[in-house]
């Protein structure tokens, strides 16, 4: 029988469930090793060497080395394992939240400030909201990039 | 016989925290946030607790994915301020009450509810940020929270998470327990995180003003009807971090009216957006 899964069809959200757990044991594992100071620092001289010490797979590696949450967590990292490169790398979670939407950092604080994203068109896949796929990149940042 | 004599409920956004630490309480994106909390420090002067049960989650700090609980109770006689990845917050050390709280994860435990018993694990801002929020920062020369915490930590990082129901029947275990410890204490039971917020994907800064409204009135008035909502609401209408609401429930479960007594008396409600990518609410009830 198959899981009841009711969230596959929210949109712009990955659920971090046991499925996405087991997939991203190791990148997830490879965060917590920067909570210690001496861990970040060998990771910020030698980036790619820190990543070869642990079992993650070659894509894993490249999405952190990237700096792409959202390919990060499609591989099976979460926020809250994630939160510690950009720790390491001195940002704080709005920056990095903001970096998963295409929105510069001032459009994304802007947004914040004004109330947050609305909910609406974004309950649902298939509905027209800015979470939506057929609109993004929401900013200016992912229009640059594309 | 101890007693809890009320109930405290707040977010407990990381930022606030780091405003906290850099002295940016009176900037103008902060200051209006922190004159909601001025209530709040002053009743906790007012009204101190001999202990305070705080429900909270742990944010990938004290459990990686090498041991995933889905209820730890805190029971060592301290617990020390993680370092996060941004070093550690410049707070006391969290002194723990060894002996109220094996009594609750004993009491607990034969009511059906499955704890792990922790007696070594680091706080971080889930617990942190609401001791500051409710305390301030204590003096130089008197560097200690106002009393013990014993740390209650709800897995609402991997799902699936448990659900309102769960966590409101915990709730009302844990009163049971806290009724039957034979001194004669004064407990405060807080749940933190929420409300709405999603820190991730194209989705992320999702805010839902008309659902955390609806949420704080059923919290305080139909308990049981806010128990009653199911995961994939929070999700949907909350955003996918929203859902750490489910921990509001657990110190809700534990008020006296649950339990066929008066109703609370609601001494404090507040609520805030932003801070950083979250929504803040606050309410204090008392028995």
């Amino acid at each position: 029988m198959a899981l009841d899964k009711p969230y596959l069809d929210v949109p712009g959200t990955i659920i971090f469930d046991t499925e996405q757990s087991r997939k991203g044991y190791w990148i997830n594992q490879f965060c917590m090793s920067l909570m210690k100071a001496e861990n970040r620092e060998r990771f910020k001289s030698n980036e790619r060497a820190y990543l070869d010490e642990w079992a993650m797979t070659e894509e894993q590696k490249q999405a952190i080395m990237a700096r792409d949450l959202n390919w990060c967590m499609r591989t099976g990292g979460n926020i809250y394992f994630l939160a510690k490169i950009g720790a390491t790398d001195g940002k704080s979670f709005q920056q990095m939240a903001g970096s998963m939407t295409g929105m510069t950092e001032d459009e994304y604080r802007n947004m914040m400030i004004n109330g947050g994203r609305s909910v609406e068109g974004n309950r649902f896949v298939g509905e027209n909201g800015d979470a939506q796929t057929q609109n993004q990149p929401q900013g200016s940042a992912g229009k640059k990039a594309h | 016989m101890a007693k809890i004599t009320a109930s405290v409920f707040t977010s407990h956004v990381p930022a606030i925290g780091a405003a906290l630490d850099l002295g940016k309480t009176q900037e103008a994106y902060w200051q209006p946030l922190f004159a909601g909390y001025e209530y709040g420090k002053q009743w906790m002067k007012d009204n101190k607790p001999d202990v305070i049960f705080l429900v909270y989650n742990d944010h990938a700090t004290a459990f990686s994915l090498d041991f995933i609980p889905t209820f730890a109770i805190g029971t060592a006689e301290h617990f020390q301020p993680a370092d996060e990845g941004w070093g550690p917050r410049p707070v006391p050390v969290v002194k723990g009450h060894p002996e109220l709280a094996s009594h609750i994860a004993q009491s607990v435990i034969q009511q059906d509810f499955d704890l792990t018993i922790v007696n070594k694990m680091d706080v971080d801002h889930g617990l942190t940020v609401p001791l500051s929020l409710m305390c301030g920062q204590p003096p130089a020369d008197k560097f200690e929270w106002p009393c013990p915490v014993i740390p209650f930590a709800v897995n609402v990082v991997q799902y699936p998470v448990p659900s309102g129901q769960r966590c409101f029947n915990l709730g009302k275990a844990i009163r049971k327990a806290i009724e039957t410890y034979d001194e004669d204490i004064n407990v405060h039971i807080w749940g933190t995180g929420g409300m709405s917020h999603q820190l991730q994907g194209a989705r992320a800064g999702l805010i839902n003003k008309e659902f955390d409204s609806a949420f704080l009135d059923k919290l305080i008035s139909d308990p049981q009807g806010a128990a009653d909502i199911p995961h994939i609401n929070y999700v949907r209408e909350a955003g996918s971090e929203g859902i750490e609401l489910v921990m509001w429930l657990i110190a809700r479960g534990a008020m006296n009216d649950v339990a066929g007594g008066q109703a609370p008396t609601l001494k404090q409600r507040f609520y805030h957006v932003p801070a950083s990518n979250t929504a803040v609410g606050h309410v204090i009830l008392e028995n």
